[in-house]
């Protein structure tokens, strides 16, 4: 196999992709939403219930390629317990990620280290980023997240 | 006895393709099983495109200029060898900018005679609620959603057609769904995704007897196979120029003569008129009244120089070819451990497009494994949910080959297909 490949497939993806974090149907939520990946095929339901601006509790469940079922599993361990904002911004930097073409940027270099780091296990995508192909498969749980929380969000503000 | 392509025959056309000599990911040779997608250019295909813009290019139909009688002679004679390719006459070809647009050109065009569009001798394309348009579960969206659409807009209701378990269309039910209510059949001639050729002879049969209107998607078929459309009977076929060794941009679109003559137009404009006046306008007979603004010339040029091309190789050769690719892609397939074929199992009137999915691995997962390879294969639901619907995948990976595929890259793919359960840390 080449080196684009070992990074593309590195381990803790395809550890990810077999035993994914906070899959499941939560009872309780504000909004589910369905996001599908139209070239591809790839789908993922994702439910959620914010709390004073924050992500009480996230869940997905869907089918796709390994990238994009392990970005979903990442994602959820990333926000879950975090402000709706910050959730927000660890999007951001994701997308940031994948925008590199492979090349890790100088602000993620010591996220794999940290502990604490809510991204440190988004650091394994960056392989994905060389593939323009698979981008909007890691993207796709993101995205559903994103739309999810700010809809709960919003009708969290008007509650 | 009709002779397959010889070994020197086959490298002699591979080295028409210049594309096929290139390598990708580091340095692999180019295995390219995705033709069912795109199929790659041959030289002469190139060159007619450049010839025509570097020796002949001018407005078509118009003009009293030299170049103008070469340009329209070029795109005229182009029409000549696609009608000719496909047994059927000149002025039965419409150029379409691909074959999704020539099936929307037959479903819209229908829409219009409902409207009233086109007199007394359009009214046989009329529909209303009650009237029935069948398809089949078989279909590329192109041949699903604009009857989906067509029916939403006129009343009329849609059915369809199942699918057997080997991935071909159900005839079983037939009988019953194509019946006195039905106005337009509309099938696939060899699927996209199982591979599966059309037995198209009792379709006709049942539609005839109940006068429904034909259309038949020859896109998988044209490239591979000897297509005689006036054998076949059917009243519209569609077909593109990308997929038998033609650009993009380029389609065309079959009607029997007495139909397209009675049709009423759909894009209306430029060059497809015989009198206008401020009031209203009378259209120019078929082809060209369906032929609306400028055409896309110089690839119907080149789609021609496609059809030459392939018809020069001999249908009866290149099927032949494609015969033994077929055996090999399924041995291929069906010899790698924890892979399934979706579509039948055996080469019996059957493409050489062969879909499956890997036990415990994503199509996409398997399809990056297999490029790492030099391998390219389509992976995804090659725009037929509902037949991947029908078995339970929401993807499948495809690997397609044409007239310059050797069972040496099926090897080759072969190889790559065994190791990506391993990949993946899966047993076999």
């Amino acid at each position: 196999m080449s080196t684009g490949m070992e990074q593309l497939y590195q381990q803790l993806i395809l550890d990810h992709a077999k035993h994914p974090a906070h899959r499941g149907e939560q009872e309780a939520y504000d909004v589910e939403v369905h996001h599908v990946n139209p070239t591809c095929g790839d789908e993922v339901t994702l439910r959620v219930r914010v709390d004073g601006g924050s992500i009480a509790e996230l869940t997905w469940t869907g089918q796709g390629c390994s990238i994009s079922q392990a970005s979903a599993s990442v994602m959820a361990q990333a926000v879950t317990g975090r402000p709706v904002t910050e959730a927000m911004d660890l999007s951001g930097e994701f997308r940031e990620l994948m925008d590199s073409r492979g090349e890790l940027p100088a602000a993620w270099e010591s996220r794999a280290d940290d502990e604490d780091d809510p991204l440190g296990d988004a650091v394994a995508f960056v392989g994905v980023a060389r593939y323009p192909a698979r981008i909007k498969c890691a993207l796709l749980g993101w995205s559903a997240m994103k739309d999810a929380v700010s809809q709960a969000a919003g009708t969290e503000e008007t509650r | 006895m009709t002779t397959t392509l010889g070994a020197a025959e086959l490298a002699a056309v591979r080295a028409d393709f210049p594309l096929l000599t290139r390598t990708v990911r580091g340095g692999r040779p180019l295995v390219y099983l995705d033709s069912g997608a795109t199929s790659q250019k041959p030289e002469v295909v190139l060159d007619a495109e450049q010839d025509f813009y570097t020796q002949r290019n001018a407005a078509v139909h118009r003009g009293a200029h030299q170049l103008a009688e070469e340009a329209t002679e070029a795109f005229e004679n182009a029409r000549a060898q696609v009608a000719r390719f496909v047994g059927a006459d000149e002025d039965e070809i419409v150029w379409t900018s691909n074959a999704t647009a020539a099936i929307n050109l037959v479903a819209y065009a229908m829409s219009n005679a409902t409207a009233g569009r086109g007199g007394a001798a359009a009214r046989r394309f009329a529909l209303a609620p009650g009237d029935e348009i069948v398809v089949t579960e078989l279909e590329h969206h192109a041949n699903l959603v604009p009857w989906q659409e067509l029916a939403a807009r006129t009343g009329a209701t849609l059915r369809w057609l199942g699918v057997t378990d080997d991935g071909r269309i159900d005839l079983s039910g037939l009988a019953d769904v194509v019946s006195e209510r039905t106005r337009v059949l509309a099938f696939t001639h060899a699927s996209n995704v199982t591979g599966a050729i059309t037995d198209v002879a009792p379709l006709v049969a049942r539609a005839r007897e109940v006068g429904a209107l034909t259309v038949l998607d020859a896109c998988q078929s044209v490239p591979h196979l000897p297509v005689d459309l006036h054998a076949l009977g059917v009243d519209f076929a569609a077909f593109s120029g990308h997929k038998m060794l033609g650009p993009t941009g380029v389609g065309a679109l079959y009607g029997r003569r007495e139909l397209l003559e009675a049709m009423p137009p759909v894009t209306t404009g430029g060059s497809m008129v015989e009198v206008v006046t401020m009031e209203s306008t009378t259209y120019a007979p078929p082809p060209r009244r369906f032929e609306a603004g400028t055409q896309m010339v110089s690839q119907a040029v080149a789609m021609g120089a496609a059809a030459t091309y392939l018809g020069e190789l001999g249908m009866d050769a290149v099927a032949a070819h494609e015969a033994e690719l077929t055996v090999a892609l399924l041995d291929a397939v069906s010899s790698v451990p924890g892979v399934r074929i979706i579509g039948p199992t055996t080469p019996e009137h059957r493409l050489a497009a062969v879909s499956f999915v890997v036990d415990g691995v994503h199509a996409h997962d398997v399809g990056q494994v297999l490029d790492d390879a030099g391998v390219a294969v389509r992976v995804g639901h090659h725009c037929a949910q509902p037949l991947h619907r029908r078995f339970g995948v929401a993807a499948t990976a495809r690997a397609s080959a044409a007239v310059y595929t050797t069972v040496e890259e099926i090897a080759v793919f072969r190889e790559a297909l065994a190791g990506v359960r391993t990949f993946f840390g899966l047993e076999d």
